[in-house]
């Protein structure tokens, strides 16, 4: 008898859900705090569900602003960025985010609505081959046939976007599927026989390297994003620390060692520093964990650290060897890694007379720019929005450069403080990105560093700060330029600005009013001491307009095509 | 030079999209590639010619083809030893003056003659990828009319004188 109630409750418990509540119960399952979205029509069914939910859902003013705040909450959280877009055009708008955030191996899960599927493939309205189209820009997509499906392709598109290296990861849903009403189906286990990411190293590999650092007389590690992925920004350190060994960043891995670290030295590349070039020129063994060898960091390859011995940690097989001949290949988490390479306690390079080079360098080859009382330099702005926010804001940028700008003067601190477009270059990403850091971190203070340019790519989405009263400062390097592109007009294409400078502007004090959100304009340095402490003391929103000099340029810079020993524009202290 | 690389796969929408998009996006060349069920169900077998320049490109073609959630398994088989088959159909020229020739040609090839038309023949060949391009250019001069190839499907040979075996045997 007590049996048979125990039976019916299960039964009654097992009741029926359409494919929009299974959908979003599996997002609550997933613990999904922030939705970014935007309703349309193959998607109505489900918002029609996110009416209820308690998840909070983000409108953005445009979709490819969604999928932005979505990158930059996942670079702050390591979570897994949640996005929903309808069928057609709503799901081609998200396509430079889905480009972005593979390049950048930033973990997303989006979903795209889709006609019903007894009239995908006729050309219907809003149809678009999204499948198709996503391929090669995701790390998996799919596209539900099955309304029993979507619990367990929604646990595995979470596990695929988060494990191993992550991405983002795409869901096609027909608006039949989430219409369709079925019993909720028994949960099944993740199998994936053809995705087995390696987290633990080869402990032979582990040997070699612990060997090659205790021979290295001028060793370096080159430290990624792979770093920030992993969370082994603590390991990193304590590595480095036990071994005594410099550190060198990529763009994208800043902030995964103090910057003001004694054994930091900066970051390399094309708009790297001096020390952090040359030491990787210099160097005779290079322990890369978690870059990718990308060209803007290596310069010309011939010319990339031609005496060293390359190891090469990452969670990618595929990235080792890709651009760089690797001697000691490490297949591994970084901090798996990290934590392998600390416990061999291998015997410390002896390596003063490299040391001692190096923090040569450091004093005689900073970052440097002539100060000017008559206009205002932006690499001052950032010294100032460095030391008046201790370091610790999040700083969000956009493309060009004042994104060089800001890797190069504001010194981070600690770990997931720095989102930016890397691989891609993606301008208009700044704005919309800051809104999502911004979510995932509701103490920090985020500073959006932008350009005139890109500000002007996503504008619409100053809504979507003033709705949700996000504490960003959103500050323009405002130059009346497209200054990157002008920069090399200037040195590669003799001068000829083509269509890169004095654009028509609206002015974005009025433009930030219109939108409830007090703006400055700010032509010197004294009005910049004055707005700066008042703005930073609030919680406010504030739009900056920084004039700034129109003619500065990146400086040091490798001109495309050369060596990473071939600097432009160093200058000595 | 010509490599052949095997795969097995999750039979689902998508994965033949997904790995010739690979080729395309990462600059690599496909000569053939075949597409069948495997002995197990929902595994495909793929069997991809390529044709690269040194064994760096091969060594990333595999990698980027194992990240693929939905590849099983990436096997470069060209060093080894295999069985590899392709099937062309081949239809052409024939008059009743040439007949007896051609039919001098068929058979040291092994090859079938399928559907006789008034003036033509369609010939079915099948064989590794260098007896059937001998066998084509000797049908050249006939006329061929139209020409069908597979493009190689391949695997391993039941027994393998692999370098490890070798090397045991010589230790011994």
């Amino acid at each position: 008898m007590l049996q048979e109630t125990a039976l019916t409750n299960t039964k009654a418990e097992n009741k029926s859900l359409n494919g929009s509540e299974l959908l979003l119960q599996a997002l609550e399952k997933e613990k999904v705090e922030v939705i970014f979205g935007y309703p349309g029509g193959a998607v109505l069914p489900i918002y029609d569900k996110i009416y209820d939910s308690k998840i909070l859902h983000v409108l953005p003013r445009h979709e490819q602003g969604g999928i932005h705040a979505a990158e930059g909450y996942a670079r702050i959280t390591g979570k897994p960025g949640v996005v929903i877009v309808t069928s057609g055009p709503g799901a081609t708008n998200i396509v430079t985010g889905l480009t972005d955030a593979m390049i950048d191996s930033l973990p997303l899960v989006v979903f795209t609505g889709q006609v019903a599927t007894g009239v995908i493939g006729t050309d219907a309205f809003q149809e678009a081959d999204i499948l198709g189209i996503t391929t090669p820009i995701t790390k998996y997509n799919y596209q539900v046939r099955n309304i029993e499906d979507i619990p367990h392709i929604i646990k595995e598109a979470f596990y695929i976007a988060t494990s191993g290296r992550p991405g983002p990861v795409l869901i096609d849903i027909p608006r039949d599927i989430a219409t369709a009403v079925t019993e909720v189906p028994e949960e099944r286990e993740i199998y994936l026989p053809g995705y087995q990411p390696t987290l633990k190293p080869n402990y032979l590999q582990i040997r070699k390297l612990t060997e090659a650092v205790s021979r290295a007389k001028k060793p370096v590690i080159l430290a990624g994003a792979g770093v920030l992925h992993s969370k082994a920004s603590c390991q990193l350190k304590e590595y480095a620390e036990q071994q005594n060994i410099p550190v060198v960043h990529t763009l994208l891995g800043l902030g995964g060692f103090p910057a003001e670290h004694e054994l930091s030295l900066g970051m390399a590349g094309m708009h790297g520093c001096y020390t952090a070039n040359m030491a990787l020129y210099e160097s005779d063994l290079l322990i890369n964990i978690g870059a990718r060898f990308d060209d803007r960091l290596t310069g010309n390859l011939k010319h990339f650290a031609p005496n060293a011995t390359v190891a090469h940690i990452d969670i990618d097989p595929a990235e080792i060897g890709k651009n760089v001949p690797t001697e000691i290949p490490v297949v591994a988490d970084a901090k798996e890694a990290l934590i392998e390479l600390i416990a061999q306690e291998g015997k410390p390079p002896s390596h003063h007379e490299w040391l001692k080079t190096l923090a040569g360098w450091k004093i005689e080859y900073p970052y440097v720019y002539e100060n000017n009382a008559n206009t205002l330099k932006p690499q001052k702005v950032l010294e100032m929005l460095y030391q008046k926010t201790n370091g610790e804001a999040i700083v969000v940028t956009d493309v060009g450069q004042h994104q060089m700008w800001a890797a190069q003067y504001y010194r981070f601190g600690k770990a997931n403080r720095w989102v930016t477009s890397g691989g891609l270059g993606t301008m208009g990403f700044g704005l919309p990105a800051s809104i999502g850091a911004a979510l995932a971190d509701k103490d920090a203070t985020v500073l959006a560093v932008l350009g005139d340019g890109g500000f002007q790519m996503c504008t619409q989405e100053l809504a979507v700060i003033r709705e949700l009263n996000l504490p960003i400062k959103i500050v323009i390097l405002n130059n009346v330029a497209l200054g990157m592109v002008r920069q090399w007009q200037e040195l590669f294409y003799e001068e000829r600005y083509s269509h890169s400078k004095n654009p028509v502007q609206p002015s974005f004090v009025k433009l930030a009013e219109a939108y409830n959100i007090k703006g400055y304009v700010i032509e010197s340095e004294a009005k910049a001491e004055e707005v700066l402490a008042e703005v930073l003391q609030n919680r406010e929103p504030v739009l900056l307009d920084f004039r700034i000099d129109a003619n500065e340029n990146v400086y040091p810079m490798i001109a495309p095509g050369k060596g990473i020993n071939e600097m432009v524009g160093v200058k000595q202290k | 030079m010509k490599r052949i690389i095997t795969l097995t796969v999750n039979n689902r929408p998508g994965v033949l999209n997904r790995i010739t998009n690979l080729f395309s996006k990462r600059n690599y060349n496909i000569e053939s590639i075949t597409v069948g069920h495997s002995e197990i169900e929902d595994v495909s077998r793929i069997t991809c010619v390529v044709n690269v320049e040194n064994d760096q490109v091969i060594e990333q073609i595999t990698k980027q083809l194992n990240k693929q959630i939905d590849v099983l398994k990436v096997t470069d088989i060209s060093e080894q030893s295999i069985v590899a088959r392709e099937l062309a159909l081949i239809k052409v020229l024939s008059t009743p003056n040439t007949r007896s020739e051609m039919n001098a040609l068929i058979e040291p090839f092994r090859a079938s003659i399928v559907d006789v038309g008034k003036d033509t023949l369609v010939i079915q060949i099948t064989g590794e990828s260098d007896k059937i391009e001998a066998f084509i250019e000797l049908m050249k001069p006939y006329g061929i009319k139209e020409l069908a190839r597979t493009g190689a499907t391949a695997f391993l040979r039941g027994t393998q004188r692999s370098s490890n075996q070798v090397k045991n045997i010589s230790i011994v």
